[in-house]
This record gives C-alpha cells, structure tokens and sequence, in this order.
C-alpha cells in the first residue's frame, strides 16, 4: 500500500486516473483503501429533476447510484437508500445555495455540491465539491487556458454541537492547465495537493458560516502555495537548469 | 464492477501495467518508481521482462548521461548514437559504450570502427559544429551535455550530396533531497541539403520539472521550431548553426518565464480567483440571516 502510493506520488498528476485504475487491478484487495486514499478528478451527472448538474463522489454514492443535492434523488433510482435527517438535509439545502453563490465569486463559473451525512458520534460530517472547467472551451472568461481544470474537495467533520464545537477540515485540490501558442509552444503544469485544519469555533455563528469561513481560508492558502509554492518551485528548477541570465538579441520591432 | 476487479490479471497484463508506470517516470525518477513497483508487482520475473524493455525507451526518451570508463567523459544514451540495444556511440571520444539499461551505468567501452563513423568530409562539419555547440552549452548550462551526430548520409565523401547531423543538448538536475527534480531537452535535426547550398533547422524543445514535497505538482512544455542558413564552411556554418540554436533556445527560456509571470495574475484567475469578484471576503456571517439564494444575492448585490 505505502509503494502504492509511492508510485501515486511520482506518476504525472494528470494521468492520475489511469494509473489508480492500474493499481486497482494490480492490488485487487487494496481497492477500498486506494480508493479512499486517492483523490481524482470529479465527474459530474445531470440531475433531470432540476436542470441542473452535480459531482458525484464517494459521500453521495449508494451502490452504482449518486443522490442529487438539489432533487435529493438517487440517479438512477435506487430503492431503500439513505438520506441526510430531515434537520440535517435543511442545512445541506441551505450549504448548496449558498456555496452556489461562493462558486460564483471565486470560479465566476463551475459546478458546486455539498453533501452531509450524520457520524457515529453525535456530530456530522459534510463534504463541499468544486469542480471548474476553465479552458477557453469551458468557462474560461479570459480565453487564456487551452485546458485547465480545477477539482476541490472539501470534508469537514463536525464534532458534537456544544458551545465551541469542533471542525477538522481536510482539503484537497487538483488541477492542471496548458496554455499553447505558436512562439512558446505547450506549457502545462498539473498537481494535487492535500491540507488539514481543525479548529474550535461556537456554534452560536451558525455551521455554515463556520465552515465557509474554514473553506474560504483553506481555498485561498491552496491556491497560494499553488501558485507561489509549487509552481515556484518549478520554475526555479527550470532556472537552474538554463540560468535565464542571457539577454535577449535585439528583436526587431515587428509589432 | 467488483467482479471485474477481481479477475486475476495474465502475465502480459501486469507486464503492460509495469511498462506503463516505469516509462512515464518523471526525470531522474524511474529507479524509485521501479523501487515501488517491485513491490506492487510482488512478481520479479514479470518486474524484470517489463524493466529490460521499459529502461530503454526511458533513458533514450530522457537522454541520460552515462559516465564511460576509461577517463573517455560521458556519453549520450539517445536513439540517434544507437549501434544496438545497448552500444551508444560518443561521437566526440569515438567510443562505444557498452550500456547496462536497468542499472543505468556503461560497463564497457570499445573504439569505434570505421563504418561507425561518418566520412572524413562529414567529420570536418560534425566535428566543427561539435566545437561551437559544446562552448554553447557550456555557457548556457550549468550541467549541460551535448552531442552532434550524423544520422543520414555518413558515407558522404565530398560535396553534391545532403546529409543531417543531430544536435542533442540534454541538461538534468536531480535533487531528490530538496524533492525536486527536473531535465531540459532539446534535440535540433540540421538537414545539409546540397543542391539548394541550405540548411534547414528543425528543433525540438523539452522541460520537464516535478515537485514532490507534500503534493505532487510537474510541469512539462513542449515547443518546435524551425530555421535555415545558408550551407558554407564548416566553421563559418558551425558558428551560424550554433547561433541560431543558442538565438531559439534563449527565446524559448524567455517565453518559459514570461509564461510563469502571465500564471499568477492572469492564467491562474481562468480557475479560481484570488478574491471574489466583489474583491473582500464572502460574506458568511450574513448567511446565518439568509438561507436563501436569492436574498443573499441580493444582499451582496450580485443578483442574477
């Protein structure tokens, strides 16, 4: 299991499916830790109640069938499935439109989904989905991505209501993007990175404004150590390998 | 579904998987993942059969650079100094080194023969071009190998017939420590056609980098790109190959960068913005208020 995830950590993340499927069928008996321990990238069904469409995931899948947040139906239909309590599906209803508007702000585009289910130990657990296509095809506004997909995953496990109560969040990110244009040719980058955050929070705020905020603070330190971190890093790597220090001939001004 | 996956997999199967996972190692990477995989495999003749044919293409596709023995330097594994499976010429020592793939070391060196070699005439532009490009690189890499092979038309004796010679820069820098590794590639094919007095450049460039620590996140570029000058001496045509290429390659580093710099503000926004669109936070502790879609909308005024 641990080579397994070994090899996870090296294969290029935008062949993560294909190599989890690999491992799948090398490790048979592995298959519900490997499922659980890798993440990829969310697909999406179309919820014919509602016009609208959902992300499917392991939280909201019973058998071959995935329950819809908006119509809370299983498609396809699945006979005696479980449902969030009625208490709890108010609040998921609630969490859906609201992280529809937080979607709006940050992804100006994109397919949102929360889901939540009650725990063993009084408290809940609830898992906030993104997924935005930002290609020029997709919901790229600025046109600049000739793909580029951005896949969260939100869960956060809520201990039992008390005056503070408490939220372990863990979050993962994927995302890959190419940019192509004749005089630098294809440049892409794609990776995957996971963070945790717990925190004690009173509960007189409300769940969903504890949890949005906690959802908030970890999106934006992702993206930041994306952008800064991780894609830093590899570009000093590619600094060190051809130090840029040469200046550039003259270009004639052709434009 | 679960059926499915438990069927037990043939030999080639696992074999075909193994094959997969060691090819598309990132650089510097594959003798960890062929670490892994042994013991995902838990089959070392099935690990072997798919080692001996995936190294290979792994360290021609990667360009790795072998120390010879012998005091001779390093040697380029690539496709175009392939004699056979595992006979690598280095044209600038006029060695032959014996390569062990899967250990990724030359055991051996023997000399070249004749036929291995291009003509004298050939020689005279290969070896000139081999000059300029090995100062090129010098300057531009800090841990830059190159070599310039003929791979069409080596027997030619004098002028009044074409013939190609294939520059291979290759630059790797592995720091496993810092979780961190990286390669540059770029391969030029020079055609030497006689009967228009040209040459015509075809370059193919290649980054690859990967970081590791805490995450997994790589980059990988491709670019190609086209040239010609006119076909005179050796040194006068050495010196404008090795300027066109030097020209293209620090164009293309620029081009990397400039791609790096546009990522933060603009690329990056294409996914996910760094503030909403309203530029201050959401506002979440109004939604203990608001539980409906639209009153939030309107309170944030951003309705639909």
């Amino acid at each position: 299991m641990e080579a397994a995830m070994g090899l996870m950590r090296r294969m290029p993340p935008r062949h993560s499916e294909t190599a989890l499927s690999a491992l799948l069928s090398l490790l048979p008996h592995n298959s519900s830790d490997l499922l659980s321990q890798v993440d990829l990238p969310l697909q999406v069904l179309s919820d014919d109640d509602s016009g609208k469409r959902f992300i499917l995931c392991e939280y909201n899948r019973d058998a071959d069938s995935y329950r819809s947040p908006w119509s809370n139906k299983y498609h396809p239909r699945l006979e005696d499935a479980p449902y969030p309590s009625s208490k709890l599906r108010q609040l998921e209803i609630e969490a859906n439109d609201i992280f529809t508007v937080y979607c709006d702000q940050y992804y100006e585009g994109g397919i949102s989904s929360v889901y939540m289910w009650e725990d063993d130990n009084e408290g809940f657990v609830a898992c906030f989905l993104v997924k935005k296509d930002g290609s020029k095809t997709g919901q790229g506004r600025r046109g600049y991505l000739e793909e580029g997909t951005w896949d969260a995953i939100h869960v956060i496990e809520v201990g039992p209501e008390e005056e503070t109560t408490r939220y372990c969040l863990t979050s993962t990110v994927m995302l890959s993007l190419t940019t192509d244009d004749v005089s630098s040719g294809t440049f892409s980058l794609s990776g995957s990175i996971r963070r945790q955050m717990n925190m004690n929070l009173p509960v007189a705020d409300g769940h969903l404004c504890n949890m949005g905020k906690m959802i908030e603070e970890m999106e934006g330190k992702l993206r930041n150590s994306l952008d800064q971190v991780y894609f830093g890093k590899t570009r000093e790597m590619v600094c060190t390998l051809r130090p840029p220090s040469e200046v550039l001939p003259m270009r004639l001004p052709d434009s | 579904m679960a059926e499915e996956e438990e069927t037990e997999l043939s030999d080639d199967q696992k074999k075909g998987i193994a094959k997969w996972f060691l090819v598309n190692a990132p650089a510097g990477e594959i003798q960890y993942v062929s670490k892994d995989l042994k013991l995902v495999l838990n089959d070392d003749d099935v690990y072997n059969e798919a080692a001996s044919e995936a190294f290979p293409v792994y360290n021609k596709s990667h360009l790795i650079s072998l120390k010879m023995p012998g005091g001779f330097g390093d040697v380029l594994v690539t496709s175009y100094g392939e004699l056979q499976d595992n006979e690598y010429l280095d044209p600038k020592t006029a060695q032959v080194a014996i390569v062990d793939h899967v250990k990724q070391a030359c055991t051996k060196v023997r000399p070249a023969t004749d036929e291995e070699l291009p003509s004298a005439y050939v020689e005279e532009y290969r070896c000139a071009l081999e000059a300029e490009i090995l100062k090129y690189v010098a300057e531009a890499y800090p841990k830059g190998s190159c070599s310039v092979y003929c791979t069409n038309g080596k027997g030619v004796e004098e002028p009044g017939s074409d013939f190609d010679l294939v520059v291979v820069i290759a630059a790797a820098r592995l720091s496993p420590q810092n979780f961190c590794n990286g390669s540059w590639r770029t391969i030029w094919n020079i055609e030497f056609k006689d009967d228009i007095q040209r040459l015509e450049l075809n370059g193919k460039l290649l980054v690859g980098a990967h970081y590791f620590e805490e995450g997994n996140v790589q980059l990988d570029t491709k670019h190609e790109c086209r040239d010609s000058t006119m076909f005179q001496s050796p040194d006068d045509t050495a010196i404008s190959v090795a300027n066109l290429i030097r020209r293209h390659e620090t164009a293309y580093m620029a081009s990397l960068e400039e791609s790096y710099f546009k990522l933060s503000d603009n690329t990056f926004k294409d996914l996910r913005r760094k503030l909403p669109i309203t530029r201050t936070l959401f506002p979440w502790r109004s939604t203990r208020q608001f539980s409906l879609k639209r009153e939030i909308s309107e309170e944030l005024g951003i309705g639909k």
